[in-house]
């Protein structure tokens, strides 16, 4: 089998992908969107990152996903509403993001060393290796990144508290 | 785990920055041309998708694991940004009846 897993899980994950962006129905946008993730994770695997895969997995394919399925069903969107923009307005969209992925390929095609990847080290991506490197060189941006959920927190559930009506 | 990354060894770097870019560029289209500003949500979370890939892939490359740490600090911001972002699409939508980014469009002045 060799590298064709790679290859397959890519061409899977970029149908899924255009799945999202092109689908009708949001509800399948969504559902396009975990099948992605899922296939993402399944990247983190084959890069032996099982740390990223479990967290990719719970995070994104668990938490993320459910808030977006969540908030879809809860805003009842019928298709009457279902915004749409013009053709012209597709196609130039298409159009430059072909552009934006020409220059990308294109101006790292120069830069890009073509040695095969190889993992030097057997348990870089485990729990162990990463929870040493967090909770020493990363351990200030560790605590602001919980005081960032913290707000978010607050800052969510201040967005969509019902304004009350105040006098004066 | 050990004898399916030796499979994987021999997958150029190259392509992985291929891949990830045209996820990235999937994404940028995704925002361009939808106006559901759910879907807009999603895109942008496709592209972080593929920076995260990028940054592990390099993680390997350079033997360094403070690449998969900032991963795991992009998957927190980006589960906080969903968070708020779903809350303010909530808001909007009880204020408008409709989530159409052109509804929004009088924020631009």
């Amino acid at each position: 089998m060799g590298t064709s897993v790679f290859y397959f899980v890519a061409t899977l994950s970029i149908i899924s992908a255009l799945m999202v962006v092109f689908a009708k129905n949001p509800i399948h946008s969504v559902l396009y969107l975990i099948l992605t993730f899922f296939t993402f994770t399944i990247h983190y695997v084959l890069l032996n990152a099982q740390f990223l895969a479990v967290v990719n997995f719970i995070v994104y394919m668990g938490a993320i996903m459910v808030l977006f399925l969540f908030v879809l069903m809860l805003l009842n969107l019928n298709k009457e509403n279902e915004p749409n923009k013009s053709v012209l307005l597709r196609i130039i969209g298409v159009i430059a993001g072909g552009c934006l992925v020409v220059t990308l390929i294109g101006s790292l095609k120069s830069a890009v060393i073509n040695t095969p990847l190889e993992l030097k080290d057997q348990n870089l991506g485990l729990v162990e290796n990463l929870g040493k490197e967090l909770f020493g060189q990363f351990m200030l941006p560790f605590e602001l990144s919980s005081l960032l959920l913290l707000s978010a927190m607050v800052g969510a559930i201040l967005l969509t508290k019902k304004e009350e009506k105040t006098n004066g | 785990m050990g004898s399916l990354f030796e499979n994987m060894q021999a997958v150029p770097l190259s392509h992985y920055i291929w891949f990830c870019a045209i996820i990235f560029t999937i994404g940028v289209v995704g925002v361009l041309v939808r106006r559901n500003a759910i879907i807009i949500f999603m895109s942008v979370e496709l592209m972080l998708n593929a920076v995260n890939l990028l940054l592990a892939a390099f993680s390997v490359h350079h033997n360094d694991p403070s690449g998969q740490v900032f991963v795991f600090f992009i998957m927190a911001l980006a589960a906080a940004e969903v968070a708020v972002g779903l809350s303010i699409i909530v808001m909007v939508y009880r204020n408008t009846q409709s989530i159409d980014i052109n509804v929004l469009n009088r924020l631009k002045w």
